[in-house]
């Protein structure tokens, strides 16, 4: 199949969509789906030629013929199948999505303030919910990739999550993915974060599969985050590693707004994620960290793109990974100052470690500064482990493996101790103990 | 304790020991002196089993084995320990868990029981006052942004903790001031009995008059060209190493 045919193929897909639709097709989040298919029509899927993939070949994803996510089609896992991935059953508000559908059966909210909504935005466009209306896909061009027209022409369900003015949400927001199906399938999670003046709110943002058929999460975040909201996001992406995870998070932020993300991203054998985040008012600030492990085959990719609009802003990037096996990471930074946008203070940093002889890192700062009176600097180092740090630690008695494992942990440490929660830090810190301990038996 | 016979390394290829012989009993104290590029750090970082150095020839027994066989953990844990001239800044590494790592490591060796992070840490508290350690040390990643004297002080903490048989210091009063070189020459007194033997490696003279050998040795240019008591450190900071560097050429 080339990839005109498989443009046909989700085109198809699409029409069927639309004849299971019904009454939908009236609404107005369908002017806004059919928009986007159109744009995909025009569009070509990414490919080596363009810049912004010239890293990484998604040719892979274009081979098959994933088929549609169903709610009617998906399987619910019984509750031991859940608690792995539930954090050691901290307090959260939890809600959880079955091959992208929302499940009620095993989702819990716990109190919330008043005029809080926290649940599947499927329910908040039936139940025509002005702000879910209005603001879906506002903050986003659907033609910035045809993954991106994919998704917002599929858009349907995902979590929804607005906080008025003032409303600060205590315990975290357990966003949870799961795949179960037997099917290879694509799956296309749409979230949209609100949050109002002065609100705060600490998400987690949780990819993972309970099958090991190869699918497709095909999946976008929108944050729009008010003047001196809050919002802290632990992103995990632990997808099974023959699935394809393409992500797209675009987060605007008003003056004063505080936006800050922890990815920690383990799965899937392609990974590509595109973080936007858009300064639009004065004193915003950023805070964008992530560690990605990759072994075997897998290949990540993150793309930042930090859109300093406004003066007075901040933003901080800080990017690692460790990269094993013949895996390829990607980490390609752009920093945007513009013209009007002085005072702005921007910091970005990639670090690699490369644990074999095969894998590789392609590492790329971007920076376009149209102001004269801003503070920019960034870095990037690609190595292996230090032999000095190494014989230091077997010089006291501790043997080679349990050195790497120090040496590896303490780097990823850094990512992992700014995330919020006591308990998905810890569990993330075992995965990786396990991860490593593993790679040296 | 430590049979070191005609001991010859290199490292990349160039040779720096051309045949060392020195035998380090139990309860002795030795100090190595010699000018710089004489051959004590490559002769303290072989003992310890860094990588990058190669023995071309001659052996060393410890207590009985042969040390050059054992990986640098098996050496460490058999009791040998290097207070390194340059001590390793581990960003990340928490001090404390690192040395209980450390001590367990060598428990578990010796078929030892563990030690629980409660009972470490009373540990800790009484060997920190051999080296008047803060406390706000402990928190910390190992060595990172330590000033040279604390970072010498984490090397002795890590001595008074692991408890060795045979210590070597290299070069440990480098970038010490006085009260800094008090402090360490201190902690190393403490630690020294008649069950473990300490080799200290140094350039100055200063060193020794904290930390009084049985016996010193001079290295210089990859042998050891002088061998006597104490006395001999004096001696040397009164003649200079010119001294025995020209007694060698008229040989």
């Amino acid at each position: 199949m080339d990839t005109s045919q498989i443009k046909n193929w989700y085109l198809d897909l699409f029409k069927d969509f639309e004849k299971h639709l019904n009454g939908e097709k009236s609404s107005p989040v369908h002017k806004v789906r059919r928009n986007a298919i159109e744009t995909f029509a025009d569009l070509d899927f990414p490919n080596l030629h363009q810049e912004d993939w010239r890293f990484t070949d998604i040719s892979p994803i274009l081979k098959h013929t994933f088929s549609r996510a169903r709610r009617e089609g998906s399987r619910l896992p019984a509750a031991d199948q859940l608690s792995p991935f539930l954090f050691g059953g901290m307090p959260e508000h939890r809600i959880v999505f079955v091959d992208g559908f929302y499940s009620p059966e095993l989702s819990s909210v716990l109190e919330l303030p008043k005029g809080t909504v926290v649940g599947s935005l499927a329910n908040a466009l039936k139940q025509e919910n002005d702000t879910a209306v209005e603001n879906i896909s506002r903050s986003l061009n659907p033609g910035a990739s045809a993954f991106t027209a994919l998704n917002t022409a599929f858009a349907q369900d995902g979590a929804f999550i607005h906080l008025p003015k003032n409303a600060v949400v205590e315990q975290p927001v357990h966003i949870l993915f799961l795949v179960t199906s037997k099917d290879n399938l694509i799956v296309q999670p749409r979230n949209l974060v609100i949050t109002g003046a002065n609100s705060r709110v600490n998400i987690v943002e949780h990819y993972a599969s309970l099958t090991d058929t190869v699918y497709f999460t095909n999946t976008i975040t929108e944050y729009i985050v008010g003047e001196n909201s809050n919002i802290d996001v632990a992103n995990i992406q632990s997808e099974h590693e023959s699935a394809y995870h393409v992500a797209s998070t675009v987060a605007t932020l008003a003056a004063g707004a505080n936006f800050v993300s922890h990815g920690v991203l383990l799965g899937a054998s392609i990974y590509r994620h595109d973080v936007n985040v858009i300064l639009t008012g004065e004193g915003g600030s950023t805070n964008l960290e992530g560690l990605y492990l990759t072994r075997g085959e897998q290949l990540s990719d993150t793309h930042t793109m930090i859109d300093h609009a406004a003066p007075r802003c901040t933003s901080q990037e800080h990017f690692k990974g460790i990269l094993d096996g013949k895996s390829r990471g990607v980490f390609n930074g752009k920093i945007l100052v513009r013209k009007g946008a002085q005072q702005t203070n921007s910091y970005q940093e990639n670090r690699n470690i490369i644990l074999s002889n095969e894998a590789k890192v392609d590492t790329k700062p971007q920076l376009e500064i149209f102001a004269d009176d801003v503070k920019c600097s960034h870095g990037a180092t690609v190595g292996q482990l230090s032999e000095e740090s190494l014989f230091y630690l077997r010089a006291r008695g501790i043997g080679v493996e349990q050195a790497r494992l120090m040496l590896i942990y303490a780097f990823a440490n850094d990512v992992l101790k700014g995330i919020k929660e006591d308990e998905v830090r810890s569990e993330l810190a075992g995965i990786l103990s396990s991860r490593f301990l593993e790679n040296v038996s | 304790m430590l049979e070191i016979k005609n001991l010859h390394a290199s490292v990349e290829g160039k040779e720096i020991l051309k045949g060392i012989d020195l035998t380090v009993n139990i309860g002795e104290v030795h100090a190595i002196m010699g000018p710089n590029g004489s051959g004590k750090s490559t002769l303290a970082n072989i003992l310890a089993g860094k990588p990058e150095y190669s023995v071309t020839e001659g052996e060393v027994m410890y207590e009985g084995k042969d040390l050059l066989a054992m990986k640098p953990e098996i050496r460490a844990r058999e009791g040998v320990f290097l207070a390194f001239q340059y001590p390793v800044e581990l960003p990340g590494v928490n001090n404390t868990t690192f040395l209980r790592t450390a001590l367990n490591e060598s428990r578990k060796y010796h078929s030892q029981p563990e030690v629980g992070a409660g009972a470490f840490l009373s540990l800790l508290k009484k060997k920190m006052h051999l080296v008047e350690m803060p406390d706000t040390l402990l928190s910390r990643s190992v060595n990172e942004g330590f000033s040279g004297g604390e970072k010498k002080r984490n090397e002795i903490l890590q001595m008074a903790v692991l408890e060795p048989r045979l210590a070597i210091l290299d070069e440990t009063d480098s970038g010490l001031d006085i009260d800094a070189l008090r402090i360490v020459a201190n902690g190393v007194n403490k630690l020294k009995s008649r069950d473990n033997a300490t080799i200290v490696v140094t350039h100055y003279q200063r060193l020794l008059n904290y930390i009084v050998p049985d016996y010193v040795h001079v290295l210089y240019d990859g042998r050891i060209v002088k061998s006597g008591g104490k006395d001999l450190a004096l001696e040397l900071e009164e003649r200079g190493y010119e001294w025995v560097k020209q007694e060698e050429i008229a040989k």
